[in-house]
């Protein structure tokens, strides 16, 4: 838990020596904890979003390090899933849907208009809420990716990036002999994982995980989450999720929204031992959520 | 508080209520089903009973003796010839001698029991095959029209029976002796149209239609299926997609009479096609059918669960791929079968295509795209308006093929919805 510091984590500094008291933009105060990094993948500064006119998120500021695994934890409708579908443009096909701030990707602007959408998605690959698989092979789901963006010049090739990324999923030994059999034929935990080899074939450097063990039972969460774990020694992991156990168990770092804005983001168990903000202790002491 | 009846009472006697309405509500249903079943089934009855003899014909089987003096022919071979040749005369010779002594004095009547057509079909086997002059040969010949509503109908007083009493004693012997017999009817579906009811076939109108289908198919299904993909994927959310997402609307509930004014103004007037063909009975049902298979295909492209969606998306695939990858195969099954059923509505429209010429009068049966042609509906329209009643029989018999094609192609909807289905 504690390679956080190794990054280099800032504590956030309250401009002009100001106190944690509430601005207009910020009714709860300035993020507490230590939003921002010194080995920054995604800079995120000062993100707006809004559907049609209303905000889901509101001025977030935050740094998202590399080859850490940061959580997003907050009550229903507070703009977690809104905040990281930002991160890879999904939310671009949805009308009436606008971004204001300003957003890097290892120094390069997520939102201009030169930023080609396609090349930002195999960087930052997806995860969902439910399992979905496309209604073909299990082979087929995996090799996809790769295949659209040419990653492999012959079968062979193709094979070993199956095969890679089915054994990064940890989903290898169950398949292996059933690569043609249809994806929808297999259990919810195996559909979620062959949807994280699907997104790690294409090489991504983060992956966004948007309630990944929302529609599995207790074992097949066990086992994503173990496969969590493991991926955060190669990738960035951004991660929303409903289940505060699981935030305390996977991630580096936890974020914790309300009603759009970034309360409190820290280390993950300096947030549950000691958080600093009355909103963020209501949550994890399960007052309200 | 306890001479209130308790809950479970309560809802004991809610229940009986709520399985009464659930009973009443079910017998409506199948009352509902019962009139349509009851409606098919009378329909089916009344042009099965009608129509089923339009698949029979009357033949008359002779012993013709080819003689050249008789038939005034000596040299077969001959085009000229064979012209000024007589070949009635062995036809009615082979007749009297299957009939009574004094059938020789009314070889008027004689002649009325064999088809008008008799003679050219004996003209033309002769031309093919010279060597039979000079021999006897047994061969099958049409019965005149009369001996034919008389062997089908001589107990319904709905047809006029024309023989003459003693030409009805004649057939009534022949008949049962086997010379004139009841066989089914081939005519009907190797002729095109006839004035003759027993020469009158739906073979042209079959061909007509196949070749105005394939227009409207080969058009109307990329034409609508590439407009639905813009306009469910591609098209900008504004006024102008709106605008023209009404008008589809609006364009399918056009009468179809209007479509055909249009064609005729458009088609044959301003870009000056011919009129009765195929291609512009196709070019004016595509636009009749092109708002059913836009709408159906938006259907079939707005079921695509949006999960699918972001998956491709999500792994980088852009806006084509994602629909060529994916939302297109699995809105395929659904694009077709509304295509289909557009195209069953097109194979038995009537109304436009009278606009454009296609009720012409037409013996050839047609062999491409710009060959006059009629098509099936409107072969029923023309015969079940004629004045000679052994044309309704036929009228009917047309019906039935009709409906066979359109039954065909609803099942093969069915069909292919089923086998192409993918669940998710």
């Amino acid at each position: 838990m504690n390679t956080m510091n190794a990054t280099g984590i800032n504590a956030a500094t309250t401009e002009g020596g100001q106190t944690a008291d509430a601005t207009e933009d910020r009714p709860y105060g300035p993020t507490r904890g230590q939003p921002f990094a010194d080995e920054a993948r995604f800079k995120l500064r000062d993100v707006s979003v809004y559907y049609g006119e209303t905000a889901a998120i509101k001025k977030v500021s935050l740094d998202v390090a590399r080859n850490e695994v940061i959580s997003f934890i907050g009550p229903s409708g507070c703009g977690k899933s809104t905040f990281l579908r930002t991160l890879n443009r999904m939310n671009d096909s949805i009308d009436g849907c606008r971004v204001e701030g300003q957003l890097t990707l290892d120094g390069e602007d997520i939102y201009s208009d030169s930023r080609d959408v396609v090349e930002l998605r195999a960087r930052v690959g997806m995860v969902f809420q439910k399992p979905n698989p496309f209604p073909k092979s299990i082979y087929d789901n995996v090799a996809y990716g790769p295949r659209i963006h040419g990653l492999a010049n012959r079968k062979s090739e193709l094979d070993d990036i199956v095969e890679r990324s089915l054994r990064g999923s940890g989903l290898w030994e169950e398949v292996k002999d059933r690569l043609d059999a249809p994806a929808t034929g297999f259990s919810g935990g195996q559909q979620q994982r062959l949807c994280i080899a699907r997104a790690i074939a294409v090489s991504p450097e983060v992956v966004l995980m948007d309630e990944p063990c929302s529609a599995l039972d207790p074992i097949a969460t066990a086992k994503v989450e173990e496969l969590i774990s493991e991926l955060s020694e190669s990738y960035t992991i951004v991660i929303v999720t409903h289940s505060m156990q699981q935030a305390a168990r996977v991630s580096d770092r936890t974020a914790y929204f309300h009603l759009g804005h970034l309360v409190e983001v820290d280390e993950t168990n300096q947030v549950f031992t000691s958080p600093q903000h009355e909103l963020t202790e209501s949550y994890i002491t399960g007052r309200f959520g | 508080m306890t001479d209130q009846p308790s809950q479970a009472e309560q809802v004991r006697r809610s229940l009986k209520r709520r399985y009464r309405k659930e009973r009443r509500f079910r017998s409506y249903g199948i009352a509902a089903i019962a009139v349509a079943l009851l409606a098919l089934a009378i329909l089916f009855i009344d042009i099965i009973g009608k129509g089923y003899s339009g698949f029979l014909k009357s033949t008359v089987t002779l012993e013709v003796t080819l003689d050249s003096d008789v038939m005034m022919l000596e040299d077969p071979t001959d085009k000229t010839a064979r012209r000024m040749a007589d070949f009635v005369a062995p036809l009615q010779q082979a007749l009297m001698a299957e009939l009574p002594p004094e059938a020789q004095d009314q070889p008027r009547a004689v002649r009325g029991l064999i088809n008008n057509y008799a003679s050219d079909a004996l003209k033309k086997a002769v031309a093919a095959n010279p060597e039979w002059m000079g021999s006897t040969r047994t061969m099958t010949f049409l019965a005149s029209t009369d001996v034919d509503v008389y062997m089908k109908h001589q107990s319904d007083d709905r047809y006029s029976i024309k023989l003459s009493e003693q030409q009805q004693g004649w057939v009534d012997e022949l008949a049962e002796r086997g010379v004139i017999d009841l066989s089914f009817n081939d005519v009907l579906f190797t002729n095109g149209d006839s004035r003759n009811p027993s020469q009158a076939g739906v073979l042209g109108a079959i061909m007509g239609s196949l070749f105005t289908m394939l227009v409207t198919l080969a058009l109307s299904f990329p034409i609508g299926v590439a407009a639905a993909i813009y306009l469910e994927e591609f098209a900008p959310q504004n006024k102008v997609t709106d605008f023209i997402e009404v008008n589809i609307n609006n364009l399918a509930a056009v009468p179809s009479i209007i479509f055909g004014l249009l064609g005729l103004a458009v088609f044959i007037n301003l870009f000056g096609l011919p009129r009765s063909v195929p291609v512009v009975g196709g070019l004016v049902l595509t636009l009749m059918t092109l708002p059913t298979i836009i709408i159906s295909s938006r259907a079939a492209i707005k079921s695509v669960p949006p999960s699918v969606r972001e998956a491709a998306e999500g792994i980088g695939a852009s806006k084509m791929q994602v629909v060529m990858h994916h939302v297109l195969p699995l809105a395929l099954p659904g694009m077709m079968t509304g295509s289909i059923i557009g195209m069953a509505q097109a194979l038995g429209e009537t109304a436009p295509l009278l606009l454009i010429g296609m009720v012409a009068f037409i013996v050839d049966v047609p062999g491409g795209f710009l060959d006059s042609a009629t098509v099936l509906p409107v072969q029923v329209y023309l015969w079940s308006g004629s004045p000679e009643l052994a044309f309704i029989e036929r009228a009917s018999a047309a019906i039935m093929v009709l409906l066979t094609f359109l039954i065909g192609m609803n099942a093969l909807a069915v069909w292919l919805r089923r086998r192409l289905e993918r669940r998710w």
